[in-house]
């Protein structure tokens, strides 16, 4: 076997993923099933350097990346439900202080302990709307390893791009299989270094002050450069600010760096789309079985497709509206009571016409079981 | 350098109330910092939520204003990332030890090196004087309007405990011992506590009728004596002062140092 | 060493709060409150230069200004 093929599990993927976009400080807490994160981490960080560290909870973990990305390091942490509930408060703060940081849910059963060794993706609202007060965020998803190390390598250079947290939701059946990667050379992908300011020492730096391009320089804690930071509405210099104006420009900021780009930040992947009458729209490990079932249909000469998504948040309407617009069933299959299926109603111009397809029981989606549901939708019978 | 050189001038006169024992925390620090001569560069102070972490925002140093009891969760990313730079964290008694207890414990545990200032005025002024974790049985407060029936941590003995290799008590009222305590724990290598028994007449003294803040230091100057002091065999109750504990322990970074150089050896 | 002698209490009258504490733990008594509540040196000439007041101020606002560091800021 090749140096660069590797049998691994989803949550290697996604280290391999983060050292090769550069990762230099991890900080966690074991929960399932995210924890092989932490424990590859532990072992490979200090190797090259970097810092690895268990902290007291998973409220800490956040705290500490968000504060060694400061610094200037790129930084990581890694959970599953109810981590990534605790998490929720120093989430809101990496987006309120623009502070580049990736967090991986790797998805359980829920909600509270729920069913932590098996699979669900029940967390793709909480990812949206997990922390209090209006925010944009943006939330990443994969269904292989390859787009696990993939979409890992993305949301550090969307993170470092745009100063802000982004997060990696897989789940449990991704986190745990085991299946070939391909772990690409060095420059195959581009990797996106940390915009740090120009500003020479001496004259005044606005650490938050946008570029006319929307990116924020940074500058370096222990640099010549001493600003502050606050999880308070804040002005270009980082103090504290209740003035209406500033208030109402820094919000609307942080909506629009993200929300204006939504269709650039939309990724995904579509399989035999462009005639499709059944449109499956899925993503994570459940979309591995929407595809098996597209081929397996398409094998009978029947007209399915698929539509992946990669990017859950900002949820691409434009791209599920165009794609959808010919299917005559859109069916959206996920392991929840239906959350990206909310999202696809509000995004496409019949809603009458989507249905969901899911399952609930901790139990892995098979082709079958979406395909129970076209069935009945086409007024097959099961 | 000048007082006046290591403060954010134009945020000045600051939001505490007149007489606030967290001014002087402010002051003694300063003093603190220019007597060691540490450059302003090198220090980042991170500090929670509430009237002690707003102390963060008047220093020039590099500074970050967090969240309610999670400084010392920032502070440890920062200083395990860089541990070239001097970490201060201010905190309330309600900050460090009610919401961030977990945190304060487990940083005196790993002994990471940083200094850890608690601003015990045993009440949170911010939200109104409420009681605190501090406040202690049989105090007023707006949240025990029958006076509270919750005893108080002793925040020595908790540090102490948890592994913290330098602890300190002082007072508002003891300035001078203030800048000592404080020089001596940003030297020390290791987790340092500091607690600094600090008035807030505003809700504090008004509510428990221990008057104004003049009264406020002095009650503290009344109550409180020097470790080992002959006063303290005679009155028991008295609160002591001075350096608690002083030890040497591997501190956290220099330990994970040797964690990389085994980890790049292959061993 | 020679004793320092005072130049002049320099007292910030805008962050000045008016909460007492330099003036009741002077022990020389060299401060009273004027009468819009801010401190004020009446007897400057008892002074001991013992800092005492500046170092305790919550408002960092009393400067005890010695002779001798004005020459050193001229030098």
């Amino acid at each position: 076997m090749s140096d660069n093929i590797r049998f691994v599990q989803g949550n290697e993927a996604c280290v391999e993923g983060a050292l090769y976009a550069g990762l230099e400080f991890f900080a966690g807490y074991p929960i399932t099933p995210s924890t092989e994160i932490a424990e590859q981490l532990s072992s490979r960080l200090p190797k090259i350097g970097g810092k690895f560290i268990q902290m007291e909870d998973e409220i800490a973990s956040m705290c500490a990346i968000v504060g060694a990305s400061l610094t200037g390091r790129k930084v990581m942490t890694a959970t599953s439900g109810p981590g990534f509930s605790l998490k929720q408060e120093a989430l809101g703060y990496a987006i309120m202080a623009e502070i580049p940081c990736v967090i991986v849910n790797v998805q359980r059963g829920g909600p509270s302990t729920g069913i932590p060794t098996h699979v669900h993706q029940g967390d793709v609202n909480q990812a949206r709307w997990g922390t209090h007060g209006d925010h944009a965020i943006i939330v990443f998803t994969a269904s292989n390893h390859q787009d696990v190390f993939a979409m890992t390598v993305e949301a550090f250079n969307i993170a470092e791009t745009y100063r802000t947290p982004v997060v990696l939701l897989f789940d449990e059946v991704v986190g745990h299989m085991r299946e070939r990667l391909v772990l690409p050379q060095p420059g195959e992908i581009p990797i996106v270094e940390r915009l740090r300011t120009s500003v020479p020492q001496g004259v005044n730096y606005h650490p938050y002050l946008p570029r006319e391009d929307g990116r924020l320089p940074m500058s370096d804690f222990g640099a010549f450069h001493r600003y502050n930071v606050t999880g308070l509405f804040h002005d270009m210099w980082g103090f504290p600010s209740d003035d209406h104006e500033v208030v109402h420009d820094l919000l609307r900021h942080l909506m629009d760096k993200i929300e204006n780009r939504t269709n650039q930040l939309a990724k995904f992947k579509e399989f035999y789309t462009e005639d499709a009458e059944v449109l499956l729209i899925s993503y994570g490990s459940t979309a591995r079985s929407a595809r098996d079932l597209v081929e397996q249909r398409r094998r009978r000469g029947e007209s399915f497709g698929l539509l992946e998504l990669l990017t859950l948040w900002p949820f691409p309407n434009d791209l599920v509206r165009k794609k959808a617009a010919n299917a005559k069933y859109v069916v959206v299959a996920e392991m929840n009571t239906g959350q990206v299926c909310q999202s696809v109603r509000l995004a496409v111009d019949q809603p009458e016409r989507v249905f969901l397809a899911n399952r609930i029981d901790g139990e892995f989606i098979s082709p079958d079981d979406i395909h129970k549901t076209v069935r009945l939708i086409r007024g097959k019978g099961v | 350098m000048a007082v006046k050189d290591y403060i954010r001038e134009r945020f000045f006169p600051h939001i505490w109330c007149p007489g606030c024992g967290h001014g002087i925390v402010l002051n003694g620090l300063i003093r603190a910092v220019e007597k060691l001569g540490v450059q302003k560069n090198e220090i980042v102070m991170v500090s929670g939520i509430g009237c002690s972490a707003r102390i963060a925002g008047y220093l020039d140093f590099h500074t970050m204003h967090t969240l309610h009891g999670r400084a010392l969760g920032f502070a440890t990313g920062i200083k395990l990332s860089r541990p070239e730079l001097k970490v201060i964290v201010p905190m309330g008694d309600g900050d460090a030890l009610a919401i961030g207890g977990n945190h304060f414990i487990h940083a005196a545990r790993r002994n990471i090196d940083m200094t850890a200032i608690v601003m015990n005025n045993r009440i949170y002024g911010m939200t109104g004087g409420q009681y605190s974790p501090l406040s202690g049985y049989g105090i007023l407060a707006s949240t025990a309007p029958y006076t509270s029936v919750d005893q108080s941590f002793d925040i020595v003995q908790l540090a102490a405990a948890a592994g913290a290799t330098f602890v300190a008590r002082t007072t508002a009222y003891h300035i001078q011992q203030m800048i000592e305590l404080l020089q001596e724990a940003i030297l020390h290598k290791g987790f340092s506590v500091v607690e600094v028994m600090s008035q807030c007449p505003t809700y504090f003294g008004r509510r428990n009728r221990e008057g104004d803040a003049v009264a406020m230091l002095k009650h503290m100057q009344k109550i409180t004596t020097p470790i080992g002091s002959k006063a303290k065999a005679e009155h028991p109750e008295l609160i002591e002062r001075g350096v608690f504990v002083r030890k040497e322990l591997p501190e956290y970074c220099e330990a994970y140092d040797t964690i990389i150089r085994r980890a790049k050896e292959g061993k | 060493m020679a004793k320092r002698k005072l130049k002049e209490h320099r007292i910030n009258r805008e962050w000045c709060k008016g909460c007492g504490i330099c003036i009741e733990f002077c022990a020389k008594k060299v401060l009273e409150m004027d009468q819009e509540d801010k401190a004020q040196a009446v007897r400057p000439e008892d002074c001991v230069v013992c800092k005492l007041c500046e170092m305790r101020c919550p408002d960092l606002a009393i400067e005890v200004v010695a002779e001798e560091e004005v020459e050193e800021d001229i030098g």
